[in-house]
């Protein structure tokens, strides 16, 4: 079972990187579904090593928490690209200091 | 072949719950089939016909709460275990009701900017186009709002009486997800507005990210998603204690994100600028209040056998919070801002009182509980914070409300109610005697003394200083400084608001004078079900 534990920290690690380090919201919030699905993993892994299903019963929910999450993530988005003409983060930098 | 069994609903112990989900289900519906032109009357009579019929089910159930198990809690575990109505709960519970009612006020209040609302006409439109002209001449504004709030408060109730982690996340999103929205659909300066939106979004979703697989390892750990399974799997020190460390490091990650705790601060300033005020309001007094009851309850309930591995951690924090909060709060010139920082200094108080982990059977006579202390200083903070951000939303200049502390030299001749309330709201966050925030620290900092974490509080002590500092320059600014230009002109508010500011001012009067009763019900209120 370790062996998907690993690939979910690695796939967890590889979301958080790309949130810290990618400029275009879209790829940020890509990156944070990535994150959500490496969690999935790791409950599924987990719902297996200890035989109960309240590991599966979550990536369910967790589903459809990210499914709602998309709704209002690309609504926000799609405005801030419709006013700025980009959906780069670096950009909308009015609040500051 | 595992078995499943039907969880029973205790629909009476759970009507505040679902009076205000069912009310926020029905505002969409309202939204869909009510004419426009009736949607205002009705969804703010909606919305505030559900909060009220849940505030009395808070007092219903709260009178007949039954003794949990033979323990010190009273309460109940409703749906099979996942929901606990318990004595915190019920107490915060009301108070995000109370804080709630305020917000609605704030929400509806059409007299300050010209008879429309603090929110956007139509958000789709993107600012500076002929669609946006329209929609302003057509006098359009968002009802959504209303529903969307209801959701929030949902979320906030379900959040800190979440007794198992799955439900603690949905709590957790169900009361983000409508706040996001919300924080971009201010009427004026709409690109900050929107900006706010998406730091919010993106930060916040990537916190609760965090949270998630805190939550997995943490599964992983003990094998189940209940607190109290948790806790056994602590005290009998099963599995591995690198899945415990790990998972209790992400899962505060997202806890501490939500409440504004330094280093998860960098939201909260940019948020609190750019959101429309009245949701600023109501989200900064709401979110802390729900998530300090989740942060007791995951770290009492579920990890309380654990307090040695996160407890220095949190002094860390508290610490940092302080008096990052407290500096960085000096050196802004933006009201709105300055009130943000304080608050992430007000979260590293606050966690002063969660320190003071004790059970109610250790005290001394005369000591008080920390779940007692954290509860009281969560109200005398709300509806300070309530109060002082709908004072805000009064001072106004020709391009709508004026922020810049600068602006604001001179509002005591200007206006000497609206400058004497606010610098009362200012002096109560300071934490000065006769005003709410004095006793409210005052319980936070003797039960962190009493569990002996006191370089805490003489951390909080200095702290104190520096931001009464902080808020004595904001009053020396209304009152003695010359004003620049016109000067700040106030915008008489119609009876909605004022009635907020009064209620935030009442309370934080008499929390300080007569803090007896209050700090009675937080008593009342008893422990956790563990």
């Amino acid at each position: 079972m370790s062996e998907y534990v690993v690939l979910s920290a690695i796939l967890f690690t590889i979301g958080c990187v790309g949130v810290l380090t990618r400029r275009n919201a879209l790829v940020v919030f890509m990156c944070v579904e990535l994150m959500l699905n490496a969690c999935n993993l790791a409950f599924v892994a987990f719902a297996k090593q200890h035989g109960n299903l309240d590991g599966q019963i979550t990536a369910f929910f967790v589903m459809v928490v990210a499914a709602a999450e998309v709704v209002i993530g690309l609504a926000i988005i799609m405005t801030i690209f419709r006013t700025r003409r980009s959906a780069s983060v670096d950009d909308a930098s009015l609040l500051k200091y | 072949m595992i078995e499943f069994t039907k969880p029973s609903v205790e629909y009476f112990e759970l009507w505040p719950l679902l009076v205000v989900f069912g009310a926020a289900c029905l505002g969409v519906v309202v939204e869909a089939f009510v004419p426009r032109a009736l949607r205002y009357a009705s969804q703010v009579g909606l919305a505030l016909a559900g909060l009220v019929a849940a505030l009395v089910g808070v007092v219903l159930v709260a009178r007949d709460v039954q003794t949990y198990d033979d323990g010190a809690a009273r309460g109940i575990l409703a749906v099979g275990g996942t929901i606990a109505v318990d004595g915190p709960s019920l107490f915060i519970w009301g108070l995000v009701l109370a804080l709630a009612i305020g917000g609605i006020l704030l929400f509806a209040e059409r007299h300050l900017d010209g008879g429309s609302s603090a929110f956007a006409g139509q958000a789709s439109a993107v600012p500076g186009t002929d669609a946006e002209t329209a929609a302003v001449a057509a006098r359009r504004e968002h009802t959504e709002v209303y529903p969307l709030m209801m959701f929030a408060v949902f979320g906030m109730m379900l959040f800190p009486a979440a007794n198992d982690l799955l439900t603690m996340f949905v709590g957790l999103e169900v009361l983000s997800l409508p706040l996001y929205l919300l924080s971009g659909l201010a009427r004026r300066r709409r690109l900050l507005s929107q900006e706010a939106a998406l730091k919010y979004f993106l930060l916040g979703a990537f916190s609760s990210g965090f949270f998630l697989y805190g939550a997995a390892l943490l599964y992983g750990y003990a094998g189940s998603m209940d607190f109290a399974a948790i806790n056994e799997a602590v005290r009998n020190d099963v599995g591995s204690s690198s899945l415990l460390l790990i998972g209790t490091g992400l899962l505060s990650v997202g806890l501490l994100f939500k409440v504004g705790a330094v280093p998860f601060q960098a939201w909260t300033p940019d948020v609190y600028q750019g959101a429309p005020t009245p949701v600023t309001a109501f989200m900064a007094a709401g979110t802390k209040v729900a998530a300090f009851g989740a942060i007791m309850r995951l770290f009492y309930v579920a990890l309380g056998a654990d307090r040695w591995s996160w407890q220095p951690m949190m002094w860390i924090i508290a610490i940092l919070s302080m008096f990052v909060g407290a500096a960085l709060a000096i050196t802004q010139s933006d009201i709105k801002r300055l009130l943000a920082y304080s608050s992430v200094a007000h979260t590293g108080f606050i966690l002063t009182g969660v320190l003071g982990l004790q059970a109610s059977d250790q005290l001394a006579v005369g000591e008080i509980t920390s779940v007692q202390a954290v509860l009281f200083y969560l109200t005398t903070y709300g509806f300070a914070t309530l109060g002082a951000f709908a004072v805000v939303s009064l001072v106004r200049d020709a391009g709508g409300e004026t922020t810049a502390i600068d602006r604001w030299a001179g509002l005591g001749k200007e206006s000497p109610v609206v400058a004497a309330v606010f610098a009362f709201f200012l002096l109560a966050m300071a934490g000065i005697p006769l005003t709410s925030g004095f006793v409210g620290k005052l319980a936070v900092f003797s039960v962190a003394l009493a569990a002996g974490a006191w370089p805490v509080v003489v951390a909080a002590v200095l702290a104190s200083i520096v931001a009464a500092y902080l808020y004595i320059k904001v009053i020396k600014v209304m009152y003695f400084d010359e004003p620049v230009g016109d000067g700040p002109s106030v915008a008489y508010p119609s009876v909605l608001t004022a009635t907020t500011i009064a209620v935030g001012a009442a309370v934080t009067l008499v929390l300080g004078v007569l803090p007896g009763p209050v700090l009675d019900l937080a008593a009342v209120a008893g422990e956790f079900i563990r």
